[in-house]
């Protein structure tokens, strides 16, 4: 366990290392970056210009919600999209031969192999995004609610990462990912609205296939108090099992895999 | 420019097969086009109750299925290409070709639209099937005027994608600076939003600029929320983006070639 934080550590120095070489680049994006979460908050200022509330949801908590889409954005983007992007890049060339070969689990070599450090501008969003919404509501999360938060947060993650490592698993199979990974960033934009917004077919699919309510709405609620803990441990525990299958997929492909190269 | 002609025909039989090659990823490619089902399912959820200006349930209906058509017809990837080929040098195998490039790329990208119109083909049925012949115009002129403003569409669409992408002659980051684009074209071309919802100054302001009619011209055109006389200008404007663009991107392609220079290869 020691053995695999301390190599997380240096895998993440390297990550930073690199990120500070491309000083002006990082501006750049960072400036993006808070570009975007304004620019995302425009069809949400429409939506609710002629509306009090949509399917129950006021303009505050649905802000409550953007924000939890914009913080899970950055741990998409800055933690988990970029390392198993290069396994993609790994599979195709053949060169995962060498991550294999290493003497630590593979799947643990894969997802932590790149970060994109300067996407805690997104987090941060994310965190100045509640402040705002609550402030307007005039009060303050509980602590029971932070917790649950907190924990949804984790379960959220979880969940996003055991996804990403499904999708990249079918690389083994289907080689040309790259689409893939685009189809599931445009379902992960959905997200930004509450789940229950949504009927018929797309709410099967936002609630089975891709949990996107998992990600951005039950985390919301529970900061708002509405969400009874039984539930958020439920998910919690729905979040492991997630992990465990993704886990068992992840062992299945890599037993498969036949380098390319050699 | 004969010898030009002549090998159109065999560059999009070249792309046709590709397409059909590579069927799985052009059906991922299709199924991200998914954002106008998420506007749709919002704003039909707001309009339950009373409807947004002009807009009813089923007006929202008919313009997000209007719109994903639309979209799926207009689709070019031009970009993605350049900023590799470029980078990779291989840009260079291309040059030697009698064809000039871009005529290359557009014959490619034009050459998916079979594949492509299988998909949209049902979407606009079923459009019309919930909800009715009624949300379609009426007008004979500017229904037959329709496959004239989608080619339009597609050609502001592609030619825009190459201007930013000969960027990458000089610049390093094209990619990022087409995602700005990008980010412009979600609010002003009425992806996300049908324009008429937005401030009035934001619509005014969509007007002189290229967004709206990549998408939303023709989009209203077709579900009869333009007036005939209307619809002619804006037809007028549409086309002169496509000149001035297509102008633009002869000149950066011009400029840019002579600093480009392969490694590799």
């Amino acid at each position: 366990m020691g053995r695999y934080l301390r190599l997380l550590a240096v895998q993440f120095r390297a990550s930073a290392a690199v990120a500070m070489q491309y000083r002006v680049e990082f501006l750049v994006e960072g400036a993006l970056a808070l570009f975007w979460t304004g620019w995302s908050l425009v069809p949400l200022l429409v939506v609710y210009g002629s509306r009090e509330a949509v399917a129950g949801w006021s303009f505050d908590e649905a802000l409550v919600v953007m924000g939890w889409f914009t913080l899970m954005k950055g741990v998409l983007e800055g933690a988990v999209n970029p390392s198993l992007t290069t396994v993609v890049e790994h599979i195709r060339k053949g060169t995962l031969d060498f991550v294999l070969l290493k003497p630590a689990d593979a799947q643990f070599l894969v997802s932590t192999a790149k970060f994109e450090p300067w996407r805690i501008i997104d987090v941060l969003g994310g965190l100045v995004i509640f402040a705002v919404a609550f402030h307007r509501m005039g009060r303050l999360p509980e602590a029971g609610g932070v917790l649950a938060a907190c924990l949804l947060f984790a379960a959220a993650t979880v969940i996003l990462y055991s996804l990403w490592i499904i999708v990249v698993a079918a690389a083994f199979f289907v080689v040309k990912v790259d689409n893939l990974s685009f189809l599931f960033v445009s379902i992960y934009d959905a997200a930004r609205w509450p789940a229950s917004v949504f009927r018929g077919a797309l709410r099967v699919i936002f609630t089975f296939v891709v949990p996107l309510a998992v990600m951005t709405t039950f985390p919301a609620e529970a900061l708002l108090g509405r969400l009874a803990p039984p539930r958020a441990l439920l998910i919690a525990a729905g979040a492991v099992a997630f992990a465990g299958l993704a886990r068992a997929v992840w062992l299945r492909s890599i037993s498969r895999y036949t380098s390319a190269s050699s | 420019m004969p010898r030009t002609l002549r090998a159109i025909p065999t560059l999009l039989k070249v792309g046709f097969a590709e397409a059909v090659a590579y069927r799985a990823e052009m059906v991922v490619w299709l199924l991200s086009t998914n954002m106008p089902l998420v506007m749709l399912a919002l704003w039909t959820a707001v309009a339950r109750d009373a409807p947004v200006g002009r807009f009813g349930q089923r007006d929202f209906v008919a313009y997000y299925l209007a719109t994903l058509v639309v979209r799926l017809l207009t689709g070019a990837w031009v970009i993605w290409e350049l900023n590799y080929e470029i980078r990779q040098g291989t840009l260079a195998f291309r040059l030697l070709r009698p064809v000039h490039p871009l005529l290359a790329y557009a014959a490619e990208n034009l050459s998916a639209l079979p594949v492509r119109m299988l998909v949209s083909l049902p979407i606009a049925l079923g459009a019309l099937l919930v909800v009715g012949r009624d949300r379609l115009t009426g007008d004979p002129l500017l229904l037959a005027l329709f496959p004239v403003t989608v080619l339009g569409a597609w050609l502001i669409t592609f030619l825009a994608m190459a201007i930013i992408g000969a960027l990458a002659f000089w610049i390093d980051q094209a990619g990022s600076l087409f995602e700005i684009w990008l980010g412009l074209f979600g609010v002003f071309s009425g992806y996300l939003v049908p324009l008429e919802l937005f401030p009035h100054w934001v619509a005014t302001a969509a007007r002189f600029l290229p967004f709206r009619y990549m998408l939303a011209f023709p989009v209203e055109m077709i579900i009869g929320m333009t007036p005939r006389p209307v619809a002619l200008a804006e037809l007028a404007v549409q086309w002169t983006f496509v000149v001035a663009l297509a102008l633009g991107a002869r000149g950066a392609w011009a400029l840019g070639l002579r600093r480009f220079a392969a490694f590799g290869g």
